[in-house]
């Protein structure tokens, strides 16, 4: 078992993620899909007057309930299954360059921490980005896990325009945004 | 209890996205800088399971758990796809994390990721707002 606790190499962890799609057809037989969640607290929330939230959100607890228990697996993992992070040279001369410290970490709290949002940049990062996550899943009908792996698996060409989509938005932000934002 | 399933396939999406390093705002900005095969190996691998799964399900007429017949149901096409999949893009590459890896960062800890999640939901409350003035 001692394997669980080391880092897992991409070949495990690819096919790993990918059961969850059998996982939820078989045992639930519901779809693989996560950013609806949003809608669905809107759903909760909004007024009468938007349409687009009019519906019975009651039906859709499963997939938030996934989502408590996704974060659930977040804890355990931190926890004691010793999550870490090893990048390659190349990645790491990059973040030096950038003036970004990495030092094994998943997460970049030099970019992302309560502090740091009351900069322009962390405010940039964290509001703006979330809010064109969320609305961007929403006008492409769906997310990575939505899109990517559910839709793709379905060999679905119109969520393969969509990841396209996604890719393109996320390489025009890397080389266009990011080098005057970080 | 009937939500228990759902709970417990959740964990499992969040210790993997965990160990997987998927939640990493370093591995995407390595990704979009195609610096390593990490997460394209990732994503590709996980479909080709995902799709191999299908094709059982299909193949062999599967049943799920409960015995009824398994839905699968494509996304239909509309004018949103590739402009919405690139507003997405745009505010994966910032973030770092696309939906399901925040919640699984909120388990990890990372309790500032609940600004983006917010963010995202108030970002999803909007569209729902202009949906009828955008092309679809």
């Amino acid at each position: 078992m001692e394997w669980i606790t080391q880092p897992w190499p991409w070949y495990v962890s690819g096919p790993l993620l990918g059961l969850m799609v059998p996982l939820l057809l078989y045992v639930t037989n519901k779809p693989f899909g996560v950013s609806s969640n949003f809608r669905h607290v809107c759903a909760i929330f909004s007024p009468k007057s938007i349409s687009f939230f009019q519906y019975d959100w009651k039906k859709e607890i499963w997939n938030m309930v996934l989502l408590a228990g996704t974060i659930a697996g977040g804890c355990i993992a931190h926890l004691f299954l010793s999550p870490s992070l090893s990048l390659t040279l190349e990645a790491q001369q990059t973040l030096l360059a950038e003036g970004i410290p990495y030092e094994g970490d998943l997460f970049p709290t030099y970019l992302f921490s309560w502090e740091s949002l009351l900069t322009v940049r962390g405010w940039i990062m964290m509001v703006v980005g979330g809010f064109l996550v969320g609305f961007g899943t929403r006008y492409a009908n769906g997310c990575t896990s939505g899109h990517a792996i559910m839709g793709l698996s379905m060999l679905n060409v119109n969520s393969l325009i969509a990841v396209i989509g996604f890719f393109i938005g996320g390489l025009l932000m890397t080389y266009l945004g990011l080098p005057y934002i970080l | 209890m009937k939500y228990l399933k759902f709970f417990i396939i959740g964990m499992y999406f969040g210790v993997v996205l965990t160990k997987a390093e998927v939640l990493s705002w370093y591995r995407i900005h390595e990704m979009f800088l195609f610096q390593s095969i990490h997460m394209f190996g990732i994503i590709g691998l996980a479909v080709v399971t995902g799709a191999l799964s299908i094709f059982i399900i299909k193949r062999w007429n599967i049943k799920a758990l409960g015995g009824e017949d398994i839905n699968i149901v494509k996304k239909d096409y509309h004018k949103g796809l590739l402009p919405g999949g690139i507003i997405f893009g745009l505010g994966w590459a910032l973030t770092g994390s696309c939906p399901g890896p925040m919640f699984a960062l909120l388990g990890n800890g990372y309790s500032v990721v609940l600004v983006i999640v917010l963010s995202a939901i108030a970002g999803t409350f909007v569209y729902g707002l202009v949906r009828n003035t955008l092309p679809h």
